[in-house]
């Protein structure tokens, strides 16, 4: 196999890490020295060989490890996933896109056999070999959507059209930025962002709102957000919160560099042909701040950003008592010196 | 009790109106404490027919009988008063899935009572063209702890403790139609045993 998959862990002893493979291929979603939000949508075109972007659906050497993630996660905590009864055929697109797009770019890894309905779908590094009808849920184990979201790193909002909104009617939800599927379940767009401060007033929903419309099939969208996470979990649940908030207790200069990480999310948007619905997967990467530092532009960039972050959004990003200690780690990488345009490193 | 002006930030909170009486094949009115004002306040402008066609579901709460024989001379086809909404929950369900096209329902008092008994129209296919709702009374509101699942009602201050697991919570401004309650999420997970102290912000 092309990908040599890690075995770690994103709870307890904390094993994750990134190769340097997977540091270099990071997301960094900074473009320019300072943040605010936007609408930053661009179409989810193959781009840059090697980096996230190329493919439908990214595959990395965490895929495995965070399979198994998902997995004790549902195993404790069932109603990250939840499908509302008239989302079924949604499902069944996901199923379809998923499995195409993937057997498709990584046939090392996937294979897809279509005989008529009856599908045979192989997965490789998960050791699953099931032979299934499309369209008749009785020959999965799981509903559609579970089944092969058990299968793909990232959560996934699966939203249902309808007068003139979307609605949060389907999901996996176990990697995510401290929001509920189950609270937030059968809300429209406006509803489940209500608690995000500012970007109502800057307009950004409304916007954002009327571009995803107007997605069409087969002209994917996506865009980068990010937050920051000490220890390397990908389960910021609020359902959990209470077990891992304390975490972002105990900071220091000696132990920042390997416990604060920046949390990337990869977002894209497609139009499911059978349903009409949208998918929404929302794709973590992590990466600790010291393996981050090893690109200076990126240190230079990021030391600024945190540094000038309105007060507001470093509060609802959960960092603000954290961020002064951020800034003094970083502030150590920063000369100063200009940063080039785009997100890339330098050295490409 | 004056009407309540919610503050506008909050987009996923329903906005309330004010309760008129509409033309419908029946009408089915569902209040709770100072909501039954929303319903006498409407019975100045309807018609006499409109009360024969009528049923009244009533859970007067703190008010105990300050309304109740008000509402009950209003010469409803039906009336019921309750003790509280989860007694009064297998009537509603009933009387909604006995509604015909055309049938108005009134909803008053609470949020936790409105958003509820929404909740339950919605499920049983009443169109939310059909469905007014006007806010009287308390403030208080109806909590879901985000840890727990658990439910507390007539939650009036910030923090407060979950009264299923015990934690105490601070109340995010986010609100879910189909749970009909606001997010509690514990107010010192970061650092465990700083809990602020109680704020009055709901009456």
């Amino acid at each position: 196999m092309t990908i040599q998959f890690n075995d770690e862990t994103f709870h307890g002893d904390f094993t994750f890490k990134n190769s340097d493979w997977a540091i270099k291929r990071f997301p960094f979603p900074f473009h320019e020295d300072s943040y605010m939000y936007s609408v930053n949508m661009e179409p989810h075109t193959s781009y840059r060989p090697g980096s996230v972007f190329e493919r439908t659906f990214d595959v990395d050497e965490h895929y495995v490890s965070e399979m198994k993630d998902r997995a004790r996660v549902l195993a404790n905590d069932p109603l990250r996933c939840q499908s509302l009864p008239h989302m079924t055929l949604a499902g069944w697109d996901l199923v379809e896109l998923i499995m195409e797009a993937k057997a498709r770019e990584y046939p090392d890894l996937f294979e897809l056999h279509k005989d008529g309905n009856r599908w045979r779908w192989i997965n490789k590094p998960l050791g699953i070999d099931d032979t299934f009808t499309f369209l008749d849920e009785s020959t999965l184990p799981y509903g559609p959507m579970e089944y092969i979201t058990r299968q793909t790193q990232g959560d996934f909002a699966v939203l249902d059209q309808r007068d003139d909104n979307l609605w949060m009617d389907a999901g996996m939800v176990t990697t995510q930025a401290d929001w509920s599927l189950d609270f937030d379940i059968g809300m429209n767009f406006f509803e489940w962002h209500a608690p995000v401060p500012k970007a109502h007033e800057m307009g950004i929903f409304v916007r954002a709102l009327k571009f995803l419309l107007n997605i069409q099939q087969g002209q994917p969208a996506r865009r980068l957000n990010w937050t920051m996470t000490v220890n390397p979990l990908l389960d910021t649940s609020p359902e959990n919160y209470h077990k891992w908030g304390v975490m972002k207790q105990g900071l220091t200069m000696e132990n920042i560099g390997e416990k604060q990480h920046l949390r990337v999310e990869l977002q894209t948007f497609f139009r499911l042909p059978r349903s009409n619905a949208l998918v929404f997967p929302i794709r973590c990467y992590l990466i600790r701040f010291e393996d981050l530092v090893t690109v200076p532009k990126w240190a230079r960039r990021l030391h600024r950003v945190i540094r000038d972050l309105p007060e507001e959004l470093a509060t609802y990003k959960g960092f603000i008592d954290n961020r002064p200690l951020m800034v003094e780690y970083l502030s150590q990488f920063d000369d100063g010196s200009p940063t080039s345009d785009g997100i890339w490193p330098d050295d490409d | 009790m004056s009407k309540t002006e919610f503050p506008p930030s909050i987009t996923s909170r329903p906005v309330y109106g004010e309760l008129e009486a509409r033309s419908g094949s029946g009408h089915l009115m569902i209040a709770d404490a100072e909501g039954a004002e929303a319903i006498l306040d409407l019975a100045e402008s309807a018609d006499k027919d409109f009360w024969a066609k009528a049923h009244v579901i009533y859970i007067p709460k703190k008010t105990g009988t300050k309304y109740s024989s008000q509402l009950e001379e209003l010469g409803a086809g039906q009336y019921y008063a309750g003790p509280s909404y989860e007694a009064a929950q297998s009537r509603i369900r009933r009387a909604l899935q006995d509604c015909h096209m055309g049938t108005q329902v009134y909803l008053s008092g609470t949020e936790s009572l409105m958003g509820q008994a929404m909740a339950e129209a919605t499920a049983a296919g009443i169109p939310h063209t059909a469905i007014q709702t006007e806010h009287r009374g308390s403030t208080a509101r109806r909590m879901q702890c985000v840890h727990c699942k658990g439910i507390t009602e007539d939650v009036t201050t910030d923090p407060f403790e979950c009264s299923h697991c015990g934690l105490s919570l601070f109340v995010r401004d986010h609100y879910s139609r189909r749970l009909a309650a606001f997010q509690g999420v514990r107010v010192d997970a970061e650092d465990p045993g700083n809990i602020p102290e109680k704020v009055e912000l709901f009456k």
